[in-house]
Formats: C-alpha cells, structure tokens, sequence
C-alpha cells in the first residue's frame, strides 16, 4: 500500500494553478498510446537494424562470414568495421555532454573487441524479423581471446585518480587535520568497508533510434535521449554533417534513469547506416543489449569514523574505489558528502578508479551520493550503536548548519525539519534501543533511519514563449520529460506567470529546432528550464503591458507594471474591473498577431555565491526479518523531503515514491551479475535481474517539509529527481540490524546474508 | 529468431505423426518456447499449435483419480474447486508461480516440459552442454545462485524451474503421453530426469510424444499441506528452494508422508527414505529435521547457492509445521 498524499498546504504558490497536485497534462496521451517513443516513428520504406553483439570480453575480430546474413529475403546490408562508412577519426568529435576523462567509445572502429556485448556489426534488413534473423546468422571468428580483467577487488591497490574531466565531479580535496591520529584517540570508533553491485538503468522503454532521411539529404532523428540538443551536436560531428542537417526529437522518453545522457551506440549506427544507405533507419536495442553499456559502478569503499562520548565527531576517513573502463575514466562524487553533511576537524577523502574490461559505467539516478550514502549512513548507524545512542540523536549532534567542506552557510537547509517530521510520522520515538528486540511471529523486527542529500543544481537553460491573438500560449524549450512531469510542471509555471488557465498553454519540448536546453539529469530541469520560462513570461508580461499602455486612451497609461495584474488572460487594474483587457483585445488593438519572447537564463552566480545548496532528506524504515528463513520485507517506509518550493505535489510525490521503491530495489534486489571469467552481465534480462514487484511493495509516505529559499534560483525551487533513493538502502540496512543484530555491509542483501 | 513454419494439429494423431519429425515442436501457451526461441536457444523449423486439441478438461475418471488436461491452463488448474478441495497443495504451487497473465495462458503440459532458466542455457555467447552437448558448462564456475544442490552431474547444474511439478511429486501424479506406439503413463518420478551425461534430456519422452493429461490419484491429502516457496522477492521470482509437503496425521503421529523439494535439482527431488523417516513421528521440529537429514544427504553446492543447502533444511521444518497446522486455504 502507499499512502495517500500529504500535501502541506503552506507552500507559497507563484499563482492558482502551481503548488497543486494536478495530473500529468500529457497523461491522456499517454495511457491512450497517442504519445509516440523512439521506435515507434513510421515512415514507408523504413529499414530495420539489429545490432550483432560481441560474444567475448577481450580479443581481435579476425574475420566476419556475413554471407549467409547477406542471402536472407530482405536483407539490404550488413555493416562492419571493415565496410562501415568514414565516422570522425578524432577522439574529441566523439565527446558528448557527460563524457568522462578518456576516449569515448567508437562502434565498429576497429577490430579491437573491448567489452562483452560490444556491438560489432549492424544488420539492416526491409523487416525487423529478417534483420534478426540474418544477425544470428553473421559469424565472428576471433583471434587472441584473452581472459578479461574484471575482479576489482583483486586491484583496490590499484587504483588511480580520475582527474576533473568529467562534469559534475568535484574532485575531493586533500586531508584536512590529523585524521589518523584523531581516530586513534577517539573514545568510540567504526571502521568497515562497504561494497555496491553493479546496475543497469534498464528503463521500460528500450534505446531505440529511428533515423528519417529526408529528401535534401538532412536527418530526422526521432531518438531516446534525456538531451536532444547533446546528441545533435554529437551526431553532426561524427558523421560530419553541419549542425542544421542533423534535427533530433524526443517528445516522449520511457524512462530513462542516466542512460539517456550520452549518446549510444545505436544512434551512431542507426545514423550512419541511413546516411549511407539514404534511406530511413531504426535501430532498436534487445534487453539483453540493454545490458551492454553503460551501469552504476561496482563500488568498494572504506569508512572509519571516530567520535567523542556525546557523538561529536572528531575523524573522518571515506575512501572510494570503483570500476571503470579501459577506455575512459567514469567517476561520480562518492566520498564528498560525507564531510558535507558532518562538519568534522579531521577529515580524508579519496577517490580511486581501476579500468576493468568493461563498458564505462555511466551516471544513474543519484550517482555516487547512492553508492556513498548508502556507506556513510551506514556507518553513522554502526557508530551509533557503539556509542550507545539513538541514531537520530547522533545525526544531530552531528548537525551541520555550515557545509563541512566549503564552510558556507546553506542557502536553505531544513534537514532538521526532515528528521522530525518523518521521525514523527513514523513513531520513531517508540523505537527500543537493543537489536532482536521485538518479534511478531517468526519474524524480527527493526527499525532503522538515513539522510539523504543532493546537490540544488541550476544550469544555462533558453525558452520561447509566444502569445497568439487567440489567446493561446505556446512554451517551448529543447528539454525532455522522461517520465519526470516536465510537460506538466512548465505548463503550470507559464499559466501561473502569465495568468492562464492551463488549457491555454501548450508546452513543447524534445526537439533542437526549439530553444536550447541543458540534459534533463542531476535533478536540475525545472530549477533550469523553469526559470528560463518565467523568464520568457516575464518579457511577455512587459511586452503586453506596454502595448497596451500605447493603446488610445488606455487605462494603464500612467500606471506602472507594478500596479497591473495578469489574470484570466486578462491584464487588469485591481478595483477597477472595467478596465481589464484581455491579451488578445490588446494584440488585435495593436495590430500585432503575435508576441514573442526568448531568453536564455544563468544561474545568478553573484546571488549564490558564498552559498552551499543542497536537497535533502530524511528516511525511516521498517523491516521484519523472517529469523529461519531469511527473507526480508520492507514493512514500512517514510521519507521527509526539504526541497524548496514544491510545484506539483502529485508529480513530485510521484517522483519521491519511485526514488523510495528504487531504494528498495537497490537495497534488496538490484544486481548486474557479473561473470568474472568471461567479463559478461549474464543476468540481461526482466526475469533475472530483479526490482521489486508490487508485493514487495507496502506502505510508503511521503512528507514534503516547508523550505524558503529565495538565493538557489529566481522559483526557489531544488529538484526531486534524485533525493528519493538516496539513503533508503541504508535506512533498510540499518533497519536489518536493528532487527536481527546482523550487518551487511553489502548490496543488494539477500536472505542468505542473514540464514 | 529465424523463420518457421506454422500449423495447426486437428487431431492428436495428426499432432503425433508431425511431431516426430526433427526440427518440430509443439507449441500450447507458447510462454516458454517463444523466449527460447527469440533468444536463438530453441531453433524449430516447424511450429505445431496443439491448442485446439480435445485436452482442454478436468475430469474425475471412474478409479477417483482426476485428470487434468494437458492443454488447461495452469490458472483454471488452480482454481478448479476439485482441486481446491482435493489438492489443495497444486493449487498453491500453481499460484505460487509466474504471474496471473502467464497462468492465463501457461498450459498443464507446457509447465511440465518447461525448461531450465539457467542465464548460461539462454545466453549463446556461452558455453552450455544441455543447449549443445558436449561444449562444458559454464554455470559452475560462474553465476549459480539458482542452481542445483542435489543429483547434479559434471555436465550440468540446471535446476527444473517449475512449481508445479513439485507438487506433482509429492502427490504420486502420472502423466499420460500419446507416442507413435500408442498412449502410456509414466509415473511423474520417472518423467523428469537427472542430467548425467546428457542433460540436452530433460524427460524421458521421445520425439513426437504429446502429453494428453496428467492424473492425480484419488488418496488426497486435503487436510495437512503446504507448499512453502522461497525465493529472492515476493512474487513472479523463481524458486531459491520450494518445498512440498503433505501428511496424513493420527493426532500428534504422522501416518504417513509425502516431500519434494523444488529449485534444488534437474528434477523435483523426492526420496521415499525420507517420508519414511517421518512415518510413526510426532509432528515435531526433530522429527522434520531429521527427514530433512535424510532428503538432503549427498546435498554438494557451488560458490553462489551453497546457502540453499541450509536454506532448504529450514525450509522442509518450516513447510512440514505448516501442513501440521492444517492445510492453509
Ligand atoms: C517471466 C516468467 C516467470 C515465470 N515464473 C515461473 C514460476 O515462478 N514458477 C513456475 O513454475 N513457472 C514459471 N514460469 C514458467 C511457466 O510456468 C511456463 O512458461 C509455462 O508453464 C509453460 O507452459 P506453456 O503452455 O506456455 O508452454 P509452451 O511454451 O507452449 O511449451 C513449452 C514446451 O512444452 C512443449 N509442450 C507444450 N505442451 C505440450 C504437450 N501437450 N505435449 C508435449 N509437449 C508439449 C512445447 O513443445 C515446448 O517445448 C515463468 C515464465 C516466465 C516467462
């Protein structure tokens, strides 16, 4: 069961229609099939690619017998290293918006095979059924298999600083005070090492491509991308087309989860197959295949915390070693947060890549502040208990009202908010201190608690609004929605701004022939996006109030745009009601058919600097733990969210209940297995990697906590894509011991860690 | 996938004679094999849909046995009232399984030749003697949480994924086959086979034999049975280790027995030598522990699944107490 909405109802609102829980204006289309997704884009004559998948980890492509695939009905060509046309010979035309220090890979390159599940050729056939036919009949003979590096734990010593190259990643600083001596002299200590599986995005809707070749020669690229303005820029320089021939949409995104921040390999084939070929292509990826780039990073880390009798911290110690690739240097802020969120005297950080041969992992959901706080949390927990404490009581003792690391104040924080009320809506003060402490049947139970945290991210973002003379508003910037609300939540930003109902304002997004905007990632799309479109209104808003002061005998003549409001589609003068215009009288006084507005917005730099911003979170868990057997079952759940200004409590719970069930899935399910011999995830597919399904389940609520913020961006708004999930498989783990006395400092925990 | 012919059986005998020809396959609900052959690992020239067969019934015959058609869904086997009431121990095996859409369209027969969910046996970039003999088993040095613990061989490690089939065990079913020499039965002990040298055999049956039914004998066992599943989430996830169990008690005396134990081997894993051991008992935890002594001996795990020999002792005490308690409805 999930609980039903709690929707606090002191949250300001810009205007009627923001800061209510209304539906997904898109949610018609959606559950009528009327919104179209990647591969289902049609036009006659389009082709079908099947990508055929390398079968070994590490070796040399000695030949390709694709004259069987070649003879099948149907079949048009079959590309390989050895016939594929020119793409980009730089490494640097290959970067794309998220790429990480290294060599971006390069499908059918050479004949070099990298990773298992490497896509060596393209078939491209009339049907799709004959281009996956003919693609289980193309033949790779290898030379030089060798047996593939895979066993990260072997190579902990091994490991090397990623450097700065990718964006988002603050490299940790260097140590701070003596932290080794701090923890020797510590009354109570923890020290442990933590371990996060790998795992795939696996969004419902598979990575696809249909590429349409249009009669000039330009593509139209209907593609799965969280970013639509990246990818253009990536396509047209690997294919060496100009920017204006390359036109990407993405007007329906089926989930996405980070997989959609780079550009995959099946665009680049879908693309230069239709270049080639002159003719439409659609490539769309098995779930096996799903398996076969990008996934959150096997990650080990080291915790050692030492603390004086009444909780203070006095040494921190958080080491992070994580798989990469051969190819590229993929890192994500892991350790940081720790000494954010805990202010600290002593204090070392570190953060260690070891290439592997493997795919380079790729962001996912909250990556890193996952992996790290799922470790820091953990050990707070452990901590605790040494100490005796209630593990609130010690994350509050430990409060930082300053971030730990930069010493700035926070722009707003109510974390502590966070704690209490979730604590409050959970019962948290009934909890009894001792592990194995209550039973129901043959079940243990355990109660157990985390912070989450996230960076309150605000990134250059464009909109256009235009105002027609039938009162219609069209918004539009290059964004996407992937699942997230963005359709909905711009469409209640620009009627709010404007004074619109919503059925008058049409949102458009996922298309680079309109206004730039950043990847939808890192929980900043409507900080960014939104600001750029109050933006646009704004100038709109002015643009109509002074029209409508030039107009003969206006009432706004002498007024200024402070004394006028916008409402009902109307510009008016409060308490004089006859005076009211409504846009389109103005527009048709003024002879103008339509009023237009585009701006590209920045964070105000000037207003947040000195500033720390972050999201955060608090989150109780209950599980009960069948003693004999094992299994685990998450019996309750709340989690507390300050995130600023909430805009649409429906999207946003929405979004925090799959960021908790996420956890969840992390905590007991989520697992690429990795076979080390053959460097092969040889769980690629629905039935054998595991998320939890609806029984598992039960009751989760979700609190928003009042936030005002007026310095993180001009709507005052955080983001909640990611805070959902983070900490929840700590609160769980802690929740586990608190159940059964056991630690697991492993994920996903499984019912044979507790037999 | 590659290309195949289709056709639909009129008659049994018509569905017999296509069916022993190489490269055939029979096709009902379509739930297994379609995946398999999506993934390349099944490869049939020729599809022969036996859906419209006269094996859609479940019928009580004249000896009080019931027979269940092989072409009934695994969700009307479930809530048939004659199982309900009778086998109460099939209904939750079924219902333990998949999911309601796959037990709308799973059939009787196709749950019973269903094959081994392996991640090796599906995946043809590896090697997997029970997909082409004789290339190895890469299962055992690799990803084998879900495989076998009991009657493996050097040649493979799968385990038999079906729920079904367990209970079938622990209630003596037969399964009635029509080959080209006729009809026969087969005792559900001997139709499952274990994988020694040649696990590409899952069963005994030969080329064109169809399954027409499976027959419950009339001894139920309605009041003192349970089947316990335990796996890695709470729905549509295969067995870790399931157990079947079912007693017939004279107050605190078990009378007699019946255990299988599923998710452990290349078949349902039944020993008489261990309902023996819990004939005369008094329905106790060591009386349970010790037939599950018994039933596990020779039990051998490998790096991932070691735990499921633990797990399945505790298991068999726990599912045996619950059948004490009287069958939960
Ligand atoms: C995601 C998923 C989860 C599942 N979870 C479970 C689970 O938890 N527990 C469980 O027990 N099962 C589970 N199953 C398996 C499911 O029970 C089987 O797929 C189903 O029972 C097969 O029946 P079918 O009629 O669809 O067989 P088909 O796919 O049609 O056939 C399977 C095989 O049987 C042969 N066959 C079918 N009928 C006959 C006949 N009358 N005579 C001779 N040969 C015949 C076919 O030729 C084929 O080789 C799951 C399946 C899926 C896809």
């Amino acid at each position: 069961m999930i609980s039903l909405p709690h929707f606090p109802e002191h949250l300001q609102k810009l205007g009627p229609h923001t800061g209510k829980p209304l539906d997904r204006v898109d949610g018609l289309a959606k559950v009528t099939g009327k919104a179209l997704y990647a591969a289902e884009h049609h036009r006659p004559g389009l082709l079908y690619g099947v990508v055929v998948s390398s079968s070994v980890a590490r070796a040399r492509i000695r030949s390709f017998d694709t004259a069987d695939a070649l003879a099948e009905a149907g079949v048009v060509q079959v590309f390989t290293h050895q016939n594929r046309p020119k793409l980009a010979s730089r490494s640097k035309k290959w970067r794309d918006q998220d790429t990480p220090k290294g060599s971006p890979f390069r499908p059918l390159e050479d004949d070099r095979v990298l990773f298992s599940g490497q896509p060596l050729a393209l078939v491209v056939a009339t049907s799709f059924e004959a281009a996956r036919h003919a693609a289980a009949l193309v033949r790779i003979e290898f030379d030089e298999i060798e047996q593939p590096e895979t066993r990260l734990l072997e190579r902990l010593g091994q490991g090397k600083a990623p450097g700065r190259a990718k964006g988002g990643f603050t490299p940790p600083p260097g140590p701070h005070g003596h932290p080794q001596q701090a923890l020797k002299s510590a009354f109570a200590r923890v020290n442990a090492d933590y371990l996060v599986s790998a795992e795939h995005h696996n969004p419902m809707e598979p990575h696809a491509a249909t590429v349409f070749y249009e009669e000039d020669g330009s593509l139209t690229v209907y593609s799965k991308t969280q970013g639509p303005v990246g990818e253009q820029a990536f396509l047209s320089a690997v294919l060496g087309l100009k920017k204006d021939r390359v036109r990407v949409l993405a007007p329906f995104v089926g989930g996405a989860f980070g997989s959609g921040l780079r550009p995959q390999y099946h665009l680049v084939l879908a693309a230069m197959a239709a270049l080639e070929l002159k003719r439409s292509v659609r490539v769309v990826l098995s779930r096996q295949q799903m398996f076969t780039f990008g996934h959150r990073p096997y990650t080990w880390q080291h915790v050692a915390l030492g603390a004086e009798r009444d909780g203070k911290l006095v040494s921190l110690v958080h080491e992070a070693v994580a798989e990469t690739s051969k190819f590229e240097s993929y890192v994500e802020n892991v350790v940081t947060w720790s000494a954010r969120l805990y202010p600290c005297p002593n204090y070392s950080l570190n953060h260690r890549v070891v290439p592997l041969d493997v795919y380079t992992p790729l962001d996912m959901r909250a990556p890193g502040a996952v992996t790290g706080l799922f470790a820091i949390e953990s050990a707070m927990d452990e901590l605790a208990h040494e100490l005796g404490m209630d593990p609130l009581q010690l994350r509050l003792v430990n409060y930082g009202e300053k971030d730990g690391l930069t010493g700035h104040p926070y722009s707003s924080k109510e974390l502590r908010a966070c704690y209490q009320q979730a604590a409050g809506r959970f019962g948290w003060e009934q909890r009894w201190s001792e592990p194995r402490g209550r039973r129901e049947g043959s079940k243990l139970v355990g109660w157990g608690m985390a912070t989450g945290v996230w960076d309150a991210m605000q990134v250059p973002a464009s909109a256009r609004a235009r105002l027609h003379l039938d009162g219609r508003l069209e918004v539009a910037s290059a964004t996407t929605d992937i699942g997230t609300g963005t359709y909905t939540v711009m469409t209640q930003i620009a009627a709010d701004v404007m004074g619109l109902s919503l059925e008058s304002v049409e949102f458009k997004l996922g298309d680079t022939s309109l206004p730039e905007a950043p990847l939808q990632g890192g929980s900043f799309t409507v900080a960014s996006v939104g600001s750029a479109i109050k933006a646009a209104c704004d100038g709109l808003r002015d643009q109509l109030f002074k029209l409508a002061q030039k107009m003969p005998n206006s009432p706004f003549y002498a007024r200024s745009q402070a004394e006028v409001e916008f409402r009902d589609g109307r510009l008016g003068l409060p308490g004089h009601p006859e005076a009211a215009l409504s846009y389109a009288q103005i527009l048709r006084q003024q002879g103008v058919s339509v009023l237009e507005e585009e701006v590209k917005v920045l964070p105000n730099l000037l207003k947040q600097r000195g500033y720390s911003l972050a999201t955060h979170s608090a989150v109780f868990a209950e599980v009960q733990v069948d003693e004999e057997l094992g299994t685990i079952e998450v019996t309750r759940m709340v989690t507390a969210v300050a995130a600023g200004r909430i805009l649409n409590p429906k999207t946003s719970r929405n979004q925090l209940l799959g960021g908790m069930v996420w956890g969840i899935s992390s905590a007991l399910h989520e697992k690429s297995e990795l076979d080390l011999e053959l460097g092969r995830f040889i769980n690629h597919n629905l039935a054998e990697y595991h998320i939890p399904v609806q029984a598992d389940i039960r009751h989760l609520e979700v609190v928003f906590v009042e936030e005002q913020d007026e310095i993180v961006n001009p709507l005052g708004i955080k983001g909640l894509g990611e805070i959902g999930v983070i900490g929840v498989a700590a609160a769980i783990a802690n929740a586990v011991f608190h159940a059964t006395g056991r630690r697991v400092r492993h994920l996903p925990i499984r019912l044979d860690d507790l037999l | 996938m590659k290309k195949f012919a289709f056709n639909r059986a009129e008659t049994l005998e018509d569905a017999v004679s296509a069916g022993a020809s190489a490269g055939v396959r029979f096709i009902a609900g379509g739930t297994n094999l379609i995946d398999l052959m999506k993934e390349n690992v099944e490869r049939p020239d020729r599809l022969v849909d036996i859906t419209r067969l006269p094996l859609g019934e479940v019928k009580r015959q004249a000896d009080g046995s019931l027979s269940l058609g092989a072409l009934v869904s695994n969700a009307a086997v479930a809530e048939h009232p004659l199982v309900r009431g009778h086998y109460p121990l099939l209904s939750l095996a079924l219902l333990s399984g998949a999911s309601p859409q796959l037990r709308n369209l799973a059939t009787v027969g196709g749950n019973l030749l269903q094959r081994t969910r392996c991640c090796y046996f599906y995946d043809l970039a590896t090697v997997c003697n029970k997909r082409t003999p004789q290339t190895g088993c890469a299962a055992r040095n690799g990803i084998n949480r879900q495989h076998a613990i009991l009657g493996h061989s050097q040649a493979c490690i799968a385990v038999h994924p079906s729920d079904m089939c367990v209970a079938l065990a622990a209630l003596e079913a037969r399964v009635r086959v029509l080959g080209r020499q006729g009809e026969r039965t087969i005792p559900i002990a001997d139709f499952h086979r274990l994988p020694g040298n040649e696990p590409e055999f899952d069963t005994i049956l030969r080329a064109g034999d169809l399954i027409t039914a499976v027959e419950l004998p009339s001894n139920d066992w309605s009041e003192h049975s349970h089947y316990l599943k335990i796996r890695d989430r709470a729905s549509y996830a295969f067995a870790l280790v399931s157990v079947a169990v079912a007693l017939q008690l004279d107050g605190e005396y078990i009378v007699e027995a019946r255990l299988a134990l599923g998710g452990v081997a290349h078949k349902p894993w039944r020993l008489e030598s261990a309902e023996l051991a819990l004939r005369g008992q008094r329905t106790s935890n060591s009386s349970y522990q010790r037939a599950a002594e018994t039933l596990l001996q020779g039990a051998e795990g490998f790096e991932h699944n070691r735990f499921k020999i633990e797990l399945a002792r505790r298991a068999i005490v726990r599912a045996c107490a619950e059948a004490a308690k009287g069958t939960r409805r």
